[in-house]
């Protein structure tokens, strides 16, 4: 499913709402979630999952094909890490409290 | 930020009610939610993919006691940012000299 699709999902489940809204509705999400990480923010979405933005450390690395070497600079980007709940139904067990001991996130 | 800041936004930006807000942000997650329970990837241009994989069944080790076990074949989400959302992360440094494939690839299913 693309962006396109989940916009035409939602408008389906709210047809009160106006299609060319729900698109607002959606791209303000990601665009609120994108502000957030440019900020350095970490989110967190319950039931979903959390958002951080990690700093890879500057290294020196090897162009494969010369063999010469290269400064690589730090740089950040961003980690998703799934939510208990989410995690269990993308598994297919049955959403327990108990069976696994993880923290949600 | 979390689920509460983004509602705040529609509200602000998109006008809508708090409380149609908060339905809509909810609604928004739960089909995302029940894609990937079915196993279908979500692809959001601009933001990144999320994916089910399906992993096989490995040893493993407890960590604290040594102790083997074996870990079930299991389905796991991934994330993969997209290049832009990657490159905005890194604006002002040299973030967009970075060689990366194909993440923003056509969004047709």
């Amino acid at each position: 499913m693309t962006k396109s699709g989940l916009i035409e999902k939602v408008a389906e489940k709210t047809p009160h709402i106006s299609k060319k809204d729900t698109e607002v509705v959606v791209n303000t999400i990601f665009d609120a979630m994108t502000d957030a990480l440019r900020r350095g923010e970490r989110i967190e979405i319950r039931g979903f999952g959390s958002f951080q933005v990690k700093v890879r450390e500057a290294r020196d690395g090897r162009n494969p094909k010369t063999g010469e070497m290269v400064n690589i600079p730090a740089k950040r980007t961003p980690f998703f890490k799934v939510g208990k709940e989410l995690k269990e139904m993308v598994d297919g067990a049955p959403p327990s409290a108990a069976s696994k001991e993880e923290l949600s996130a | 930020m979390t689920k509460a800041e983004i509602v705040e936004q529609i509200y602000e930006r998109v006008g809508f009610s708090k409380k149609e807000s908060a339905d809509l942000v909810e609604k928004v997650f739960d089909i995302i939610k029940d894609t990937l329970r079915d196993g279908e990837k979500v692809k959001i241009s601009g933001f990144g993919n999320f994916v089910v994989r399906e992993k096989n069944a490995r040893k493993g080790r407890n960590p604290q006691t040594g102790e083997e076990i074996v870990l079930e074949a299991r389905r796991v989400l991934t994330f993969k940012p997209s290049l832009v959302l990657k490159n905005l992360l890194n604006e002002g440094s040299a973030g967009d000299a970075f060689d990366d494939d194909s993440d923003d690839e056509a969004d047709d299913e």
